[in-house]
């Protein structure tokens, strides 16, 4: 596409910007606020942090989120690359439309009713076989891993449909075999997909509330769970306090991990490059 | 999972081996490749597609007094014959109640509306990304893509402050002058509004950048060169090429906001009724079972349409590259 913006499209990208910026930062200068009172200016203070680390049910909810949200991902990674593995490189089998269309589903279907129906087959099979015996941690990671993996093998398709199978091709012709193929040339060249798909699914789990929130048992408090429980009823100055150490630790997860993978893909062609060269 | 069979005419093209050591390596090759298949696979249909069953199941069954609070649809009675109790009366009960009527078709017009604000700020947004210079374009990516990955209630929560009665713009209108009464915009119709198009802005943006991207620029250039003002080649050639990024934009915005829950409750109170917020409670507060899970299918249905658009618009995508 050509370079060079009109005047409307830079006004508009700095208003969008503003748009999507400005909330954020209000949230974060109203945390360091002195005053009970969120909106009302009572000088800079970090009291609220404070209250925040005092309190043991923030760090309950954080621990469970975080574990919960490492198990997910780690998980929903394995499972998302060999979905998309078997739906980008395995050619047409039976079932495949019914595959591709349970893996694109979870991506748009409402939470409510993911949420409702998880919950229901939970119910349904601890009745029937007293599994799960109660709701808590396990459930909800489950129930993560199951739309989290979809959103991985997206990611995971992409990158295998833009990586061609020139090279595999290649192994295969020289006389590698198949699985060796998969091992030492496919999976590698697949980390970094695999990489983002991590990530996003560790966040995903982290923001989820509303799946969660049909699907926990009693005493497990995810975090979201925890805040919801605490905006319903207004606002609240150490949410602002906890909002903003979410706010700043993911933007400085984000950057970090954006740098990585641009670094390693930079690398990565290099070495394509050389081992294509003349 | 006997409905998943490796292709036979795709084994190794590797060097042909003779007689037993190949047909055994191409066995092994057909069991890995199953494996690869049917974990991933029995996990779907296990956690994503038997759910739907269940809830179906139970939509159609009888609200008791019980835990849990349903009756049985299959029933084995002395004489050792199954009977089944289909009971219509939650679907009936959902459309006879206008109170539901009402809250789909106030769903659908939230979500309608909310899409169509979202692609009216959103394209010129991804356009004017995909008109920067290289640097400034991935600058600008990753600040659309960041807000994605912060937390969703944290960004909800923090337009309660600014749009409360005694939140931040009403502070500063009233400090400034213009008014002197606060204006009500927290639960209402439009602090909806102004929840989704914050929310779901990236979901527009991306696909529509990816589309844009994509787009030839020397048609534009031709155009040009045959006289056409920058409007009008954007008119004729630009957005009618971009309507792949449209409708996969609006789809991703459309249906998630139709069924979203933590916006209408926390910025639309109990002033907007939306669906998915008529079934949390259902569900948690009155504890009808069977109601809330015939709401479920039927929001379903509402949706399905656009889903399947949706999906084929992904497998036509993917099939593009």
């Amino acid at each position: 596409m050509g370079k060079g913006r009109s005047l409307f499209l830079t006004v508009m990208l700095w208003l969008g910007m503003a748009f999507l910026y400005v909330p954020m930062l209000l949230l974060i200068i109203y945390s360091f606020n002195y005053s009970k009172l969120v909106p009302v200016w009572g000088g800079w203070s970090v009291r609220w942090y404070k209250v925040l680390f005092e309190s043991e049910e923030v760090w309950n909810a954080v621990a469970l989120s975080l574990k919960i949200a490492v198990v997910n991902a780690t998980f929903a990674t394995l499972l998302g690359a060999l979905a998309g593995l078997a739906m980008v490189r395995f050619g047409k089998f039976r079932g495949r439309t019914l595959f591709g269309g349970m893996l694109a589903a979870p991506l748009v279907m409402p939470e409510v009713i993911t949420g409702l129906s998880l919950l229901l087959l939970f119910i349904t099979l601890s009745k029937m076989i007293g599994w799960p015996a109660e709701r808590g941690f396990t459930t909800i990671t489950i129930a993560h891993i199951t739309f989290s993996m979809a959103y991985v093998s997206v990611i995971v398709q992409s990158r295998l449909t833009g990586m061609g199978e020139t090279l595999e091709e290649a192994a295969l012709d020289l006389g590698a075999k198949p699985f060796r193929v998969l091992t030492d040339i496919t999976l590698p060249r697949l980390t970094p997909a695999m990489v983002s798909g991590w990530l996003l699914a560790f966040t995903l789990s982290l923001d989820d509330l509303v799946i969660s929130s049909f699907v926990t048992g009693p005493g497990a408090n995810t975090l979201p769970i925890l805040i919801y429980s605490r905006i319903r009823l207004g606002l609240r100055p150490d949410i602002n306090a906890l909002a903003t150490i979410i706010i700043v630790t993911v933007a400085i997860g984000v950057a970090i991990a954006a740098f990585m993978l641009m670094r390693q893909e930079r690398q990565r062609l290099a070495e394509e490059k050389m081992a294509a060269g003349p | 999972m006997s409905s998943v069979a490796a292709d036979p005419m795709d084994p190794a093209p590797g060097p042909t081996q003779a007689g037993l050591g190949a047909r055994i390596s191409r066995q092994l090759q057909a069991s890995w490749k199953l494996c690869v298949i049917a974990v991933p696979y029995a996990w779907m249909l296990i956690f994503f597609l038997l759910p739907f069953f269940i809830v179906f199941k139970i939509s159609l069954a009888e609200p008791l007094i019980a835990a849990p609070p349903f009756s049985a649809l299959f029933d084995l009675t002395e004489e050792g014959i199954v009977t089944i109790r289909i009971i219509l009366d939650n679907f009936l009960f959902i459309f006879e109640d206008d109170l539901y009527i009402r809250t789909y078709l106030n769903s659908v017009k939230i979500s309608t509306i909310s899409t169509i604000l979202c692609l009216l700020v959103g394209y010129p947004i991804a356009y004017g990304i995909v008109r920067s210079g290289e640097m400034a374009r991935k600058l600008l990516l990753m600040a659309i893509i960041l807000p994605f990955w912060t937390s969703f209630l944290l960004r909800v929560y923090a337009w309660m402050g600014l749009l409360a009665d005694k939140g931040t713009i009403n502070n500063l209108l009233i400090s400034i002058g213009i008014i002197d009464e606060p204006i009500r915009m927290l639960y209402t119709d439009f602090a909806v509004y102004l929840g989704i198009v914050y929310t779901y802005l990236p979901f527009m943006v991306l696909p529509l950048y990816a589309n844009l991207e994509k787009l030839d620029s020397s048609l534009n250039e031709a155009a040009a060169d045959l006289g056409a003002k920058p409007i009008g080649i954007f008119f004729t050639v630009t957005l009618p090429l971009s309507i792949p990024g449209i409708v996969a934009g609006s789809l991703l915005v459309f249906i998630p906001a139709t069924g979203e829950y933590v916006i209408p409750d926390l910025l639309g109170g109990g002033n907007v009724q939306m669906i998915g917020r008529v079934l949390y409670n259902e569900f948690h507060q009155n504890k009808d079972w069977p109601v809330a899970s015939a709401v479920a299918i039927a929001l379903l249905f509402l949706l399905v349409v656009p889903m399947m658009i949706y999906q084929r618009y992904q497998a036509k995508e993917a099939e593009k590259v």
